[in-house]
């Protein structure tokens, strides 16, 4: 069987500083991984390089999704190609009303598959179904993209544009960054209705807390641009109690 | 099919080059080039007008050879030969029309290719139409209607000769023969536009539109519009302009005055697509237009909204004088400018009227080797108590070999005058553009989104139809600006 997601020998630089240096993973269909990390261990630059940012070049190795790689497709083209990414600091977008953009989004989706655009109507119907399960009012579907938003309501945007485009690879990234308890879990309540046999997650995060809700099949510790340690959910509770320090002595 | 879903479908079959450069081919009867006495008498002849209208003509063509052409906008405009352009220019065909089946099928075909079916029929819902086709209007719709509700909407060439004591009263009323060059040469030898009267308390029930298109070669268009809002009355009025693409440079010079008397309002929206030239510059309409309202009856408005995305150069600032106690001027503005282009637009608020206010919104939208200025002036008068502006402007820069200017003149003679400006330039960012692709939109559909996003002040005022096409418009004129 082929991986959903592999990563094979990744280097990868912003401007000349190399901050990823060498990682393998591996991640299949139906598998929710969480990579942990120190500050400035190279987690967000993973995620960027995943999505294909410009200025985060690769400088070895490879990213295969379906066996194929992605190095040499636009950010857009691996959208569509099911790679998802949860800002840690979504965009605003002043003027660019909510419901334009998710149906621009959705509808570049079904062009690439060949399908018919949806219609205004269906769509709003849709969104709101999919708004009410994260709590997301319809005023807020109305506003400009996370203009205005407060920082637990640009997350759980996140998460209904995840909800929306359904894709097979869902990168999120410090999604549990600057929320309160509550949100939180609200938050992680979306993330885990859209666990699903079709899809994998790759959860990044400083914190432990967030995999209290998000509970991962695996997690993997970043240090210095690799990937330390691997194993199963315990990893990060070994993390809360020792810190970093303490597992990256281990491995 | 609805004729919006029409207008969206013919906008989207437009493949990113200009849409509207063809060129129909129909027998012209044209003035010899050139610009003397003789020929603005040829035009007055060929109108059939009355002598006081030959007088005014002359006397602003006398007027426009002491004048010389103004030089402070920031353009670069090429010298140009006055003496090398036709001034008339009209399809040839039977006299007097009485019906549209009596235009020749050609330039329905040309309008419909356009996208402005004339056909009453497949007319846009409620929007009555005047087609002027380079120096003559050919074709006004729903006049019966309109006129059972006492509205005239006539091209000006009949207005003058149907309704002189209004044009006499009225034309160069708002921009006199010697306002600036331009509103002189088109005095001089305008040759066809529309006419407008609402009456007392009538509220217009269609909005009005006007068609402008250039065919003939080397020919300039020079059309006068004139809009009377008796008091307590009503009107929108629409325009629209496209050019066929040739590699000269081609001379619009309009004239548009607007009254507006007591409790009567007027809002005039423009999306200006002529031919804006190649990336490297080569052809275009130089678009040198006139135009200002004036509201002199008290709580009048005007309201002017302008998508302006096509032309080579652009010099147009259309402006209300608030005369009228508690009078109302608005002026939203989007001018994009991409490869060559060169846009000098703004407005002028002059408030005389106590109590008058005015509000200004313009976009400015920088993209290719293009320059886009904004000029605009703030004159509070020392009658004008307690008026009130707000402005704002904001540039979008798009690339970096573009530039964005505003140039704001504030003028306030009275104390209690309160004037406010806001100004931003900023550029598509990264980020905002990053966030866009990663949700699987294209990098130009991700840039027409943000821009329209910038935009959305000012596109929410305009009337529906124009709105859907403006915003499409936006996307293509964007077209090849990024990657």
């Amino acid at each position: 069987m082929t991986a959903l997601l592999e990563i094979r020998d990744l280097h990868a630089s912003v401007g000349d500083k190399p901050i990823l240096k060498g990682i393998d993973l591996t991640i299949n269909t139906g598998e929710v991984h969480a990579i942990m990390g120190p500050n400035g261990s190279g987690k967000s630059t993973m995620s960027y390089v995943l999505a294909g940012r410009d200025g985060y070049e690769v400088t070895g190795g490879d990213i295969l999704m379906n066996g194929e790689s992605l190095l040499e497709m636009e950010p857009d083209e691996r959208a569509r190609a099911g790679m998802f990414l949860a800002f840690q600091y979504p965009v605003e977008l002043p003027g660019v009303g909510g419901m334009s953009f998710l149906r621009a989004a959705v509808n570049a989706l079904r062009i690439e598959a060949g399908e018919e655009e949806i219609d205004q109507l269906g769509f709003v119907k849709i969104v709101r179904e999919k708004a009410k399960l994260l709590g997301i009012s319809d005023d807020m579907l109305k506003r400009a993209v996370n203009v205005g938003f407060s920082g637990g309501e640009k997350k759980r945007y996140e998460i209904l544009q995840m909800a929306l485009l359904e894709p097979t690879m869902a990168v999120l990234d410090e999604t549990d960054s600057g929320l309160d308890v509550d949100a939180l879990r609200i938050v992680s309540e979306g993330v885990n209705l859209l666990r699903d046999p079709g899809r994998a997650m790759l959860v990044i995060t400083h914190y432990q807390r967030l995999l209290n809700h998000i509970v991962p099949d695996y997690v993997h510790i970043l240090a210095d641009g690799r990937i330390r340690k691997s194993g199963g959910k315990e990893l990060a509770l070994e993390v809360e109690e020792s810190g970093y320090a303490g597992v990256d002595d281990a491995a | 099919m609805a004729a919006t879903t029409q207008t969206i479908e013919q906008v989207e079959q437009a493949t990113g080059k200009y849409k509207y450069g063809f060129v129909t081919d129909i027998e012209s009867d044209k003035a010899p080039k050139g610009l003397n006495e003789d020929i603005v008498r040829f035009i007055s002849a060929k109108k059939d007008e009355p002598e006081w209208m030959l007088e005014w003509r002359l006397k602003a063509f006398r007027r426009w050879q002491t004048m010389t052409a103004p030089d402070w906008a920031k353009l670069d405009i090429p010298p140009i030969d006055y003496q090398d352009i036709h001034y008339y220019s009209a399809p040839k065909q039977a006299q007097k029309l009485k019906s549209l089946d009596e235009v020749d099928p050609e330039l329905l075909a040309t309008y419909e290719k356009l996208g402005i079916p004339l056909n009453e029929q497949k007319m846009l819902a409620n929007v009555a139409v005047d087609a002027v086709f380079d120096s003559v209007s050919v074709a006004t719709t729903f006049r019966e209607e309109l006129s059972k509700a006492g509205v005239i909407f006539c091209p000006i060439s009949e207005a003058i000769r149907d309704y002189p004591e209004l044009v006499q009263r009225y034309m160069g009323s708002v921009i006199p023969i010697g306002d600036n060059y331009f509103a002189a040469l088109n005095s001089a030898v305008f040759t066809d536009g529309s006419f407008v009267y609402i009456p007392k308390g009538v509220r217009c029930p269609m909005e009005l539109s006007t068609y402008f298109r250039i065919n003939e070669q080397n020919t300039g268009q020079f059309e006068r519009t004139l809009i009377i809002a008796d008091d307590e009355s009503y009107v929108s009025y629409l325009e629209g302009c496209t050019a066929p693409q040739r590699d000269e440079n081609q001379l619009h010079a309009a004239v548009v005055e607007l009254v507006a008397k007591t409790d009567a309002e007027i809002k005039y929206s423009t999306v200006q697509n002529w031919y804006p030239g190649d990336e490297n510059g080569k052809g275009g309409i130089y678009n040198f237009v006139t135009k200002r309202g004036v509201c002199r009856g008290d709580r009048s408005k005007i309201s002017w909204t302008q998508v302006e995305t096509g032309s080579a150069i652009t010099w147009k600032y259309p402006s209300c004088v608030l005369r009228g106690k508690d009078s109302v001027g608005e002026f939203y503005s989007v001018a994009l400018t991409n490869n060559m282009q060169q846009a000098d637009t703004g407005t002028k608020m002059i408030h005389i009227g106590e109590g008058s206010r005015s509000t200004i919104i313009s976009k400015g939208i920088s993209a290719g080797k293009s320059q886009n200025c904004y000029r605009g002036l703030v004159h509070m008068q020392p009658t004008a108590e307690n008026a009130r502006n707000f402005t704002q402007c904001d540039s979008l820069l798009i690339g970096d070999k573009c530039g964005a200017h505003t140039v704001p003149y504030i003028v306030s003679r009275n104390p209690s005058a309160k004037i406010e400006h806001e100004a931003t330039t900023s550029r598509i960012s990264e980020d905002q553009l990053f966030y866009c692709l990663q949700r699987g939109i294209g990098e130009e559909d991700a840039v027409s989104l943000i821009v329209n996003g910038f935009c959305k002040e000012v596109m929410k005022e305009l009337p529906m139809e124009f709105a859907v096409e403006a915003q499409k418009l936006i996307g293509i004129s964007l077209e090849g600006s990024v990657g």
